[in-house]
C-alpha cells in the first residue's frame, strides 16, 4: 500500500507538471479555448447538447476564416449536470487548465454561482483570470445588483424582454385589454409577474392584469385547471416566461380547450417547443427574441441564411437558434484582436465594454455600465407559411413587429467595480 | 362555484383515468409477481414512441393495437432474459435492475428518436370538438381517453376475476409450487403477466403521449406520480388504483381551479406573509396542489400502509 501511495504521488506530480507545461505552451500559440459549462447529461441534456453544437459550429466557421489572430478556437465541453456547485468546480478546473474563457447560459441560479466564482478566482489568481460569457441566463440581477466586471451578457435580460413586450402591447391597445400572467414559480417567473404589473402603470397601458398565477416548475402535467382560470378571468392575452414542457403543455391545453387568446412568450421558438406544439400555436403563440429564422428571408441576409442552412445540413434534427452566440463569438474575436493577446483578461474585458458590433440584424452594443448587450428585437408569431420550420415541426415564425434598440432597453442599478 | 366544481370533477376524472392507465400495469405486476417495477414509466414512454413511429406507416388506429403488443413483447424479453435471472437473488437486486433499466431505456430512446419532442398528434377524426362546457371545448380525443380507460378497467377485472387464466395467475402468486404441480409453467405465467403489465403501460403511452409531450423526459416526469397512485390504492389492487387515480385527479384539479387561501377567506388579520405561520396563512391552494399527491403518499404510508384496497402492507 505504501509503495502504491508513493507511485501515486509521483504520477500525480508528473501529470501536474506536464499539465503546467502544456498550459504554458497553449497560452502562447495553441488554440484559444472556451470552456462550455452546461448540462450534457440528465433531463436538460438536449438543451446543453444543442448549445454545444451551436458553439462548435460557430468556432469551426470562424476557424475556416482564419480563427482569432490565426489561432483556432476550441470549445471544451464540461458537464455541470445543471448544478450550481458542480459548475463552480468546473470553473475552477477550467482556470487550473489555463482556460481563460467560460460560457454558460442555462439557469440563472448556475449563472449567479458562476459570477461569484469568477470574481473570487480573479481576485485570488490574478495570473489565471477568467472571463464569463453569458449567452442565455436572463435574470436581471446579473447586470444590476450582482453585476461583475468579468461577466458579459449577450441575451436580452428579462427586464428588457418585458420592456419590448410592453412597448409592443402599447401599439396594440385596441386588441389587448385583459392580460393573464402565468409563470413558473421561481425567480424568473416571479420577476415577470412582478415587473409586468409595474409596466402596466409605468407605460400607461390601456390594459389590465386580470389574473396572475405561479405554478411549480416542471411538475404540472395537466394545465387544464389553469386554462379554466384563464377562461373565467375573461383574458384575451396571456403572458408567460415558461420554457420547455411547461410552455408546450400550456399552449396545447389552451388550444384544445378552444380558448381564443394570444400567448406572448420568451421561449415559444425555443428548442423543442415548436415540435411539441405544432400548428396548434399558429397565429396564437408569440415570442420576443433577438432573431428568428425568417428574419434572414425578410431582410435579405443571404450570408447569414447560408450559415443557417449549413448548420441545418450538419445537424438536421435542430436549427440554428441562438443568434446571440454568433454575436458573442464575433465580439470576443474582435476584442481579443484589438488587445492582441488572449491572456490579458482585464484588457479584453475593457475592449468589450461599450463595443459596437455590426451584427446581421443591426448594430448591437455592449453597454459599458453593466455589460448588458442592447440589440434590436423581433416580435414574431407562429406561422405554418414561414419559409423555415423550427425543429422540422412544420411551423416557423413570422415577424409582426420590429422593436428598435431604444425600445428594448432597461435601467441598470449596477455599480461596477473595475480593477 | 358550480362551474368550478363541475369543471374540476370532469377534468379531474379525465386526468385520473390517464393516471389509472399508467398505473394499472404497475399494480398488476406488483400484485401478481411482487416486483416493484421502477422502469414502468419507461414502458409507458416506449408505448408513445412506438405508436408515433408505427402510426407514420399504418395510421393511428392500427398503431393503437400494435404499439402495446410491441411494448408487451419487449417486456416479455426483459422478464425472460433479465428479471428472471435477477429474481433468484431477491427483491433488492430486482429493484436495482428495473432502476437501471429505466435509465437504459431513456438513453436508447434519446439515441433513436433524438432528444427533441416528436410531433405525435391525435388523428384528425379525434381532433374535433365533442362538446363545450362553460365556454371551454372538449375534444373527441378526451372522450376517447375515458372510453379506453373504462374498457381497460372492465377488461382487467373480467380477466382476473372471471377467467381461468386469472385464476391461475392469482394461484401462481400465493402457491407457486401447487400451481406448478398442477402442470402449469409458473415462470411462463410470470413472463406473460409482466408482458401484459408492460402492454398496459404501453397503451397508456399511446394515449398519454398525445395528451402530454412525447420526449425522452416523459418517463421521469410520470414515474413518481404513478407510484403514488399504486401506494395509495393499495399495492396489487386494480380497483384501488382506479379509485386512487380519480381521487388524485379530482383533488389536484380542484385545488388548482379555486383560488383559496386562509388569508383570502378570513382576511389577513394583520398576519404578515413571512415566518412559518404567515406563509401558511397566505399560501394559495394553487401552490399546494402539486405537493398534494406526495402528501397523500406520506400520509398513506403512516396511517394506512396497505393503501385503500390493498391486502398486504406496502
Amino acid at each position: 500500500m505504501i509503495r502504491n501511495k508513493k507511485t501515486g504521488v509521483f504520477t500525480g506530480t508528473m501529470i501536474g507538471l506536464s499539465m503546467a507545461i502544456s498550459s504554458f505552451t497553449y497560452a502562447q500559440e495553441g488554440p484559444i479555448r472556451i470552456a462550455y459549462i452546461e448540462p450534457l447529461s440528465g433531463p436538460f441534456a438536449n438543451v446543453g447538447d444543442a448549445g454545444l453544437k451551436h458553439f462548435r459550429f460557430a468556432a469551426e466557421k470562424m476557424n475556416e476564416a482564419g480563427g482569432i489572430m490565426g489561432r483556432d478556437i476550441e470549445i471544451v465541453p464540461m458537464d455541470n449536470k445543471q448544478s450550481p456547485s458542480e459548475s463552480v468546480q468546473l470553473l475552477q478546473r477550467a482556470a487550473d487548465e489555463g482556460i481563460n474563457f467560460v460560457t454558460q447560459g442555462n439557469g440563472s441560479n448556475v449563472a449567479g454561482a458562476l459570477v461569484e466564482a469568477v470574481d473570487r478566482n480573479n481576485s485570488r489568481n490574478p495570473d489565471d483570470k477568467v472571463l464569463y460569457l453569458n449567452y442565455a441566463a436572463v435574470d436581471p440581477a446579473l447586470t444590476n445588483e450582482r453585476c461583475s466586471f468579468y461577466h458579459f451578457r449577450w441575451d436580452a435580460n428579462s427586464a428588457i424582454k418585458l420592456e419590448a413586450l410592453a412597448n409592443y402591447i402599447k401599439t396594440r391597445d385596441d386588441s389587448i385589454d385583459d392580460i393573464f400572467l402565468i409563470n413558473q414559480d421561481y425567480s424568473h417567473g416571479q420577476f415577470i409577474s412582478k415587473r409586468m404589473k409595474e409596466l402596466v402603470d409605468e407605460k400607461n397601458l390601456d390594459a389590465e392584469i386580470v389574473g396572475d398565477v405561479l405554478h411549480p416548475i416542471a411538475q404540472v402535467r395537466d394545465f387544464s385547471p389553469y386554462v379554466s382560470r384563464i377562461e373565467q378571468s375573461g383574458a384575451d392575452t396571456v403572458v408567460s416566461g415558461n420554457w420547455g414542457n411547461d410552455l408546450s403543455l400550456l399552449v396545447r391545453a389552451i388550444d384544445s380547450a378552444g380558448l381564443d387568446v394570444d400567448i406572448y412568450t420568451y421561449y415559444g421558438g425555443g428548442l423543442g417547443t415548436p415540435a411539441a406544439v405544432g400548428e396548434r400555436g399558429e397565429d396564437m403563440l408569440y415570442q420576443v427574441t433577438e432573431w428568428h429564422a425568417d428574419v434572414n428571408v425578410d431582410e435579405g441576409l443571404t450570408e447569414y441564411e447560408a450559415w443557417f442552412n449549413e448548420f441545418k445540413k450538419r445537424y438536421p434534427e435542430i436549427d440554428w437558434y441562438y443568434h446571440r452566440i454568433y454575436n458573442q463569438m464575433h465580439m470576443l474575436k474582435k476584442a481579443i484582436e484589438e488587445v492582441g493577446s488572449s491572456d490579458d483578461i482585464d484588457a479584453i474585458a475593457k475592449a468589450l465594454e461599450g463595443m459596437e458590433y455590426k451584427s446581421p440584424t443591426g448594430t448591437v452594443t455592449m453597454r459599458a455600465q453593466d455589460h448588458q448587450i442592447l440589440q434590436p428585437m423581433y416580435m414574431s408569431v407562429m406561422d405554418a407559411d414561414a419559409k423555415y420550420d423550427a425543429d422540422n415541426s412544420g411551423v416557423g415564425f413570422r415577424t409582426v413587429a420590429n422593436i428598435p434598440v431604444e425600445q428594448a432597453t432597461d435601467e441598470t442599478s449596477c455599480d461596477m467595480k473595475r480593477p | 362555484m358550480l362551474e368550478t366544481i363541475a369543471y374540476s370533477i370532469f377534468n379531474g376524472v379525465l386526468y385520473g383515468t390517464l393516471l389509472f392507465m399508467m398505473s394499472s400495469g404497475l399494480t398488476l405486476i406488483f400484485g401478481m409477481m411482487g416486483v416493484l417495477n421502477f422502469a414502468h414509466a419507461s414502458f409507458y414512454m416506449l408505448g408513445a414512441y412506438f405508436a408515433y413511429t408505427l402510426g407514420l406507416g399504418t395510421g393511428f388506429w392500427v398503431a393503437l393495437f400494435l404499439a402495446p403488443i410491441a411494448v408487451g413483447a419487449f417486456g416479455a424479453l426483459v422478464e425472460r432474459y433479465g428479471l428472471r435471472r435477477v429474481h433468484q437473488f431477491g427483491h433488492v437486486p430486482e429493484l436495482l435492475f428495473t432502476f437501471g433499466l429505466a435509465y437504459v431505456i431513456e438513453e436508447l430512446v434519446a439515441l433513436f428518436w433524438g432528444t427533441v419532442p416528436v410531433p405525435y398528434k391525435a388523428p384528425p377524426a379525434l381532433d374535433t370538438t365533442a362538446f363545450s362546457m362553460f365556454g371551454l371545448n372538449y375534444s373527441v380525443f378526451k372522450v376517447f381517453i375515458l372510453v379506453v380507460a373504462v374498457a381497460m378497467f372492465v377488461g382487467l377485472w373480467f380477466l382476473l376475476k372471471k377467467t381461468r387464466a386469472g385464476l391461475i395467475i392469482q394461484g401462481a402468486l400465493s402457491r407457486p409450487d401447487m400451481v406448478g404441480a398442477l402442470g402449469h409453467n409458473v415462470p411462463r405465467v410470470f413472463m406473460l403477466v409482466f408482458a401484459f403489465g408492460c402492454a398496459l403501460a404501453g397503451l397508456g403511452g399511446v394515449v398519454g403521449g398525445i395528451h402530454f409531450v412525447t420526449d425522452p423526459g416523459m418517463a421521469f416526469m410520470m414515474g413518481p406520480i404513478v407510484f403514488v397512485v399504486v401506494v395509495l390504492g393499495g399495492l396489487g389492487s386494480v380497483p384501488g388504483a382506479l379509485i386512487a387515480s380519480l381521487i388524485i385527479g379530482i383533488l389536484q384539479t380542484f385545488f388548482l381551479s379555486i383560488n383559496f387561501s386562509l388569508a383570502g377567506a378570513f382576511g389577513a388579520l394583520g398576519i404578515e406573509d413571512s415566518g412559518f405561520f404567515g406563509v401558511l396563512w397566505h399560501m394559495e391552494t394553487t401552490r399546494i396542489a402539486p405537493v398534494l399527491p406526495f402528501l397523500l403518499l406520506v400520509l398513506t404510508l403512516i396511517f394506512r400502509p396497505r393503501g385503500l384496497l390493498g391486502k398486504r402492507e406496502a
